[in-house]
């Protein structure tokens, strides 16, 4: 049974998985309307959508409208692998992708994509009628986190947490298990000096201005690349901080010093440009980084997992390891882990799409994990800087989103966190772990990427990304993404140039949408969907969908356990949200930031 | 006439242009959707013209993206094997296959057997539809 909570679908007479509520996405209106019918007969509640964006649409306007996602891999405004990391990343749902395709490189796709299932077309009633299993784990798996969770791989909160306050420093584990999100984050949680290992929340560090110029005088005194938390504590004498607190928010800074010197390369002064200047850097990164990352996407997913380690800050192998982006595939930005390497990373990280100002995509490719981690840290630096906000909404969206046109080229087929790998087959869905950037937990994928703060110097994807190379990568990434969407709605324009979607990058949230208003869910009532309204929402003639995303309005508890993610985790990035007026997490996810658009489909 | 039409059916999925798959439809027709599969295969074949038309155009561009070609084919393989177009799905096969190696000349020869299954199965369909009624 469904957690009414979160899904709200049931009513109380538990005919589940009766009125379990399915998005079913498909630019083939003959197989669309098979597949309708199909989930009707299983006294499933079906929403058909034959737009990616569209869908995306709906989603974001009814955060807790749909318990599943259906969606084909072919489509013409997105692909469905990016549809399948929004979705990991911005509502955690678990989404199952469909194809006549059954080539084992589509299917391990869809799995690195964190993907839940993958069926193979033409599709069999057979093989729908047990789809609610999936909503049933992911939920047992949100839930499980959201307790102490080392065991599981914690909560992505807890990830959050642990990710900011061990901030780069314990990256210890880099063990490789597979489990090892989990386990690591558990050892870490246990091994590091964290004090609150567990799903205790720790009383949020906020980073004032003042506390932060200490920060960055400390770091740049001990210069950039070797300031380590302790001695940044040290220096910094600062009473009631712990070793923890500046961890994690090296971790951000070093993201965003990433960020910045992506295309000036200048990394180390950042702090100003820190504060100030991000944009024009990060409008070159976007084009620049993305061919870098494109390139650079091609690690191999081993390598991704040494990418992620290193983190961003460091030079490891030669990836660039973004502190907290779990560079999996997207890794490609910056690969090369080089401090000025860093920029390129970010820069590519940065893409904005469109918007234009600070937004700077983040992430092109950078798993969304860790990008939560820089905008905290830059949510927390900035603390009122609205650009930052975007950049790291965008950094997050981006990196999920990113997949496509950094992947592209790599045949990785990981998109980094969104696709939060599915290695456990952990639903991407976790993603939300967003809140959780970390990886450690290796809570599913997404808050993997999240989570990786761990390492301290902003690579490193740490522990995660090890042993799941795709795992943890791809989950945060999309976790970031997530997160960061909500910052930002205008950034998350500037994503990507959306291709299909965001026809407008800018509207973002105003689009009404008539999709989503057929919609008849709303997020906000989880038990008294109308059925229908929303049964179909199509996009004819090619290409006017637009998604114009609409930031959805779903009142925060709409969002449920999305929110509780978020809320999490970002203390200093939701501070500084809520600042902007920016409602956590669930408007921002605004589509239109992220550049599907390169995917080609 | 039930009978008929049974048999017409019969001799369909004997002669291979329809599979299981077909069956699959059948069976989520009932009193409320009592022309459910009627209905999937009139829009089918309007969608497959769509595509047909899109192929063809590409073809007689003499361009032979094959990757788009692929991307039509791929399509229409999709939506084809979803209603149990049995044959026209194994042409489609065959195209994807020609376009996979480059080769034009197989493409154009393949794609002509596409249509000609295509407008086959059609005309064996509305036969069957009417013989329903």
């Amino acid at each position: 049974m469904l957690n009414p909570g979160v899904v709200g679908g049931s009513s109380n007479s538990d005919p589940f998985p009766a009125g379990l509520r399915v998005l079913v996405v498909d630019d083939d209106p003959t197989c669309l309307m098979i597949l309708e019918r199909m989930l009707r007969t299983c006294l499933y509640r079906v929403t058909k959508c034959n737009r990616a964006g569209i869908a995306l649409t709906l989603l974001r306007k009814n955060k807790n409208g749909f318990d599943i996602v259906i969606s084909d891999v072919h489509m013409p405004d997105m692909n469905g692998f990016k549809l399948l990391e929004h979705v990991g990343l911005e509502m955690d749902l678990p989404v199952i992708m469909m194809s006549a395709d059954d080539s084992k490189s589509v299917v391990l796709k869809g799995v690195t994509h964190g993907a839940v299932d993958y069926l193979i077309k033409p599709v069999r009633i057979e093989a729908l009628k047990n789809i609610w299993q999936h909503v049933v784990r992911k939920k047992r798996n949100v839930s499980e986190h959201s307790g102490s969770v080392e065991e599981t791989g914690g909560d992505r909160q807890q990830q959050q947490r642990d990710d900011d306050d061990d901030g780069g420093g314990d990256n210890n584990s880099s063990s490789g298990n597979n489990e090892g999100n989990l386990r690591k984050r558990k050892e870490e949680e246990q091994g590091d000096d964290k004090e609150d290992t567990s799903s205790l929340k720790k009383p949020r560090v906020v980073w004032s201005v003042e506390l932060h110029q200490q920060f960055v005088a400390a770091v740049n005194h001990l210069g950039v690349d070797k300031a380590v938390p302790k001695k940044i504590l040290e220096m910094m004498n600062v009473q009631g901080l712990t070793r923890e607190n500046v961890a994690s928010h090296l971790q951000k800074y070093r993201i965003y010093l990433k960020r910045l010197g992506g295309v000036s390369q200048h990394q180390g002064n950042m702090n100003h440009s820190f504060m100030t200047g991000q944009d024009p850097s990060y409008g070159q990164l976007n084009g620049f980084d993305l061919q870098g990352l494109a390139t650079a996407g091609q690690l191999p997913a081993q390598s991704l997992a040494q990418l992620q380690a290193a983190g961003l800050g460091r030079s490891s192998s030669s990836l660039i390891k973004p502190g907290t982006m779990s560079v999996d595939q997207r890794s490609i930005f910056t690969f090369q882990n080089s401090k000025s390497r860093f920029g390129d990373g970010h820069g590519q990280m940065m893409m904005n799409g469109g918007s234009g100002n600070k937004q700077t995509s983040l992430l092109h490719g950078v798993p969304t994990g860790h990008m939560r981690l820089q905008q905290q840290q830059m949510a927390g630096m900035r603390v009122a800087d609205p650009s930052m906000q975007q950049q790291q909404s965008m950094l997050s969206r981006r990196s999920l989103l990113d997949d496509a046109v950094v992947v592209r080229n790599s045949s990785r087929v990981l998109p980094g966190a969104t696709h939060s790998v599915f290695n456990n087959s952990f639903p991407l869905a976790s993603p939300p772990g967003m809140s959780v950037t970390d990886t450690k937990g290796g809570s599913s994928s997404a808050t993997a990427a999240f989570c990786n703060p761990s390492y301290d110097i902003l690579n490193n994807f740490p522990q995660q990304q090890h042993h799941n190379n795709n795992r943890v990568n791809e989950w945060d990434l999309p976790n970031m993404g997530m997160v960061f969407n909500s910052h930002q709605d205008t950034t998350t324009a500037a994503f990507s140039a959306s291709e299909a979607y965001s026809s407008s990058s800018t509207h973002k949230r105003k689009r009404e949408a008539e999709l989503v208003v057929e919609h008849g869910q709303n997020q906000q009532q989880p038990q008294s969907r109308s059925v229908n309204p929303m049964n179909q929402v199509y996009m004819n003639g090619g290409g006017s969908v637009r998604v114009k995303t609409e930031t959805v309005t779903c009142p925060p508890q709409a969002t449920t356990m999305f929110h509780e993610q978020y809320s999490n985790q970002e203390d200093l990035l939701s501070a500084l949200l809520k600042q902007e007026g920016f409602p956590l997490l669930d408007s921002e996810f605004d589509f239109e930031g992220y550049s599907f658009d390169n995917i080609p489909v | 006439m039930q009978r008929q039409v049974a048999l017409i059916k019969q001799s369909l999925f004997d002669q291979g242009y329809l599979d299981e798959q077909f069956m699959e439809l059948e069976e989520l027709q009932d009193d409320v959707n009592p022309n459910f599969v009627e209905e999937v295969a009139t829009l089918y074949f309007k969608d497959s013209a769509r595509l047909i038309n899109s192929i063809d155009q590409a073809l007689e561009r003499g361009s032979f993206d094959f990757n788009r070609l692929d991307n039509y084919m791929h399509q229409f393989k999709g939506s084809s094997s979803s209603i149990g177009a049995s044959k026209v799905k194994t042409e489609c096969t065959m195209f994807r296959e020609y376009c996979r190696v480059g080769n034009a000349e197989g493409c154009l020869m393949t794609f002509q057997q596409v249509k000609k299954e295509h407008a086959t199965l059609r005309k064996k369909l509305e036969h069957y539809f009417q013989a329903s009624q």
